[in-house]
């Protein structure tokens, strides 16, 4: 992850970014002063530091969250699979039209057992979020995707996405090949799958582009990411006909882990290491991993026939209305 | 022109929204001859033709002017320029099953105000109103009836209905349609008319897409075959679900189909839409439909398919 200066600070994240300063100015001290010993008081603020971290993810509106999910420092999907697994071969293509860079995937080996990893990718810099599309795929995306997992079904390789996107590109030649029809194909086929499937929303869940690889026997969320089937700007616009109310939206859509958690709609939420997962790279990764695997094992003794019916009826469950 | 054009594009949000700002011809005005004006009424469908003279309708596209019932005899297509009027599931059942005679089900499955949702207005709010000023449950009816002579279950959206927003009772409808159908054996056809999901019920609404196609799943299992109709406007959530996993996937002329709305793909893209983006010939172009079906020979087709998969 990136170390102070190159570190981004969000509006909320500020006294963090003071207290960085204060130990520069620390820094340049002790430089300047060799006679007086500043390890103390620098040892002092990274601790406070820590501790700030804590403090201000403690208490986050729906909307600080969002943009928590959205922070450039955050992990993206390639960032997992290099941490949580090893041997990650990419592999490319749709075998249709094109390679989709804003959608990656690849075999992966999870502690020696071969899986199949697939997720949206956010570019880490102003290049390659163009490269990336800003982990807005299109339909050759979602179909690399579906060629991925029907892959790793005929090789019984379990299968876990990694979701991040601000939903899926909504562009000219995106309807001519059919957006719509690729997310509910991959929808329809992620329904059927034989083998075990995880989803994990590790940054932002946008609607139809998010559910596109996320159909799973397990669906998590990261602790600090939101689920749900519009953007919060987007809502605002459309509902209260105007930009300024993201923050409502954000408060009324109700998005964020612990609500989507609450509701049932998701199975379980991932702790990140203090302040959010870009402060620490190899913990979020770790904390990932130990989630997931326990999780793989149990999915792994279901009968697929079994499992299948299980996914159907998990999402059968879903939603809410009055009998009369 | 242009602007009708746009306007008429951002006619779907405006609904979902649950209040028509579109100047000019909005939806609601085009189509409220055809709705009724209040809740309860139970004129026989013969009894319905007797609408009072002197009622006229302007047709959106070529200006063509006739009167409601000339509309209703031609079922609600100009007969000027074939432009297809929206209509309702009401007029659907009617056009497609046999001497109009079919078995509406699940009425009883109604929406309710699960997460306290309030944006302009709050959605239990919305909801009552929807109720006192139409006799529709939601945004999606089921009938169950003959097709020529064949049995098929249909489920219909009504775009008047918070713009056929798809929110849990359609996911839950559209699911028991098709335990039904795969309980009797019948065929499933879903009409599509709608804006996409119901923001209001945030990711409940997404979780229809899964919940929706998890059963289609099971149809598809068992051999029974789905048709999907896409009628204008077939938008979002249902676009990206069960609209377009149809065994066979029909549209009628010139409806606007797609996963984005335009006006999104426009600030998105900054650049002007081709001519005829997102029509239903648009769509049969690239590939996406089986055809396009004119609405007075949509019973006949509808016919024949059911044929071929019953032989």
């Amino acid at each position: 992850m990136p170390q102070y200066p190159n570190r981004q600070f969000l509006d909320f994240e500020a006294p963090i970014k003071a207290l960085y300063e204060e130990i520069e100015v620390n820094k340049s001290l002790a430089e300047n002063n060799s006679n007086v010993d500043y390890t103390g008081i620098v040892k002092q603020l990274e601790d406070a530091i820590i501790a700030k971290r804590e403090d201000i993810t403690a208490n986050l509106t729906s909307w600080q969250k969002v943009q928590l999910s959205r922070h450039p420092d955050r992990p993206y999907s390639l960032k997992y699979f290099s941490k949580i697994f090893d041997d990650f071969t990419e592999l490319h293509g749709d075998r249709n039209v094109k390679d989709d860079k804003a959608m990656v995937g690849g075999f992966a080996s999870l502690d020696g057992e071969t899986v199949m990893v697939i997720g949206q990718q956010k570019g880490i810099n102003t290049k390659m979020r163009q490269v990336r599309n800003f982990g807005m795929a299109n339909p050759e995306g979602y179909r690399k995707a579906l060629r991925l997992m029907k892959l790793a079904e005929k090789f019984n390789k379990p299968i876990i996405t990694f979701i991040d996107t601000p939903g899926a590109y909504p562009g000219i030649e995106a309807e001519e090949r059919g957006q719509g029809e690729a997310i509910a194909r991959n929808i329809f086929e992620m329904m059927r799958l034989k083998v075990p499937v995880i989803c994990i929303i590790i940054g932002e869940g946008a609607s139809g582009g998010a559910m596109g690889i996320g159909v799973g026997d397990k669906v998590l969320m990261l602790e600090n990411t939101w689920y749900t089937v519009i953007s919060p700007e987007s809502c605002s616009s459309i509902l209260w006909r105007s930009w300024n109310f993201k923050e409502t939206a954000a408060e009324q859509l109700k998005l964020t882990s612990d609500y989507m958690s609450q509701f049932g709609l998701v199975d379980g939420v991932i702790p990140e290491p203090k302040g959010g997962a870009h402060w620490d790279y190899d913990l979020a990764a770790q904390m990932v991993k130990d989630y997931i695997k326990p999780l793989l094992a149990e999915l792994k003794e279901i009968p697929a026939a079994k499992r299948i019916r299980n996914r159907i009826d998990k999402f059968g469950s879903m939603g809410f209305y009055d009998e009369a | 022109m242009a602007t009708e054009k746009s306007k008429q594009f951002d006619d779907f949000e405006n609904q979902i929204a649950g209040e028509s700002f579109v100047e000019g011809i909005t939806e609601e005005q085009r189509t409220k001859f055809f709705s009724r004006n209040e809740k309860g009424i139970t004129t026989g469908t013969n009894e319905k033709k007797e609408i009072p003279d002197g009622l006229w309708v302007k047709c959106p596209e070529c200006k063509y002017t006739s009167t409601t019932m000339e509309l209703k005899e031609n079922l609600f297509v100009c007969p000027s320029c074939n432009y297809h009027h929206r209509i309702g599931s009401d007029e659907y059942f009617d056009i497609l099953f046999d001497n109009k005679e079919f078995t509406r089900l699940f009425d009883n499955i109604k929406s309710k105000d699960f997460l306290n949702f309030v944006d302009l207005k709050p959605y239990k709010k919305r909801l009552e109103d929807y109720w006192k000023k139409s006799d529709l449950h939601d945004s999606l009816s089921v009938a169950v009836g003959n097709v020529e002579g064949l049995p098929l279950v249909v489920a219909c959206m009504d775009f008047e209905f918070i713009g056929g927003s798809l929110g849990s009772v359609m996911g839950e409808k559209i699911c028991r349609a098709a335990d039904y159908s795969l309980e009797h054996h019948i065929p499933l056809m879903i009409v599509s008319k709608s804006g996409g999901a119901r923001m209001m019920e945030s990711a409940f609404s997404l979780m229809q897409l899964p919940k929706t196609l998890g059963r289609l799943s099971l149809l598809a299992d068992a051999g029974i075959p789905y048709i999907s109709l896409c009628t204008d406007p077939t938008f979002g959530g249902t676009t990206a679900s069960f609209s377009m996993v149809g065994d066979i996937i029909l549209a009628e002329p010139k409806a606007l189909i797609g996963f984005a709305g335009p006006r999104v793909i426009k600030e998105t893209i900054k650049k002007d839409l081709p001519e005829g983006f997102q029509r239903s010939e648009f769509l049969l172009e690239h590939g996406f439909l089986d055809a396009i079906v004119d609405r007075k020979d949509l019973k006949v087709t509808l016919g024949r398919f059911l044929k071929h998969f019953k032989n």
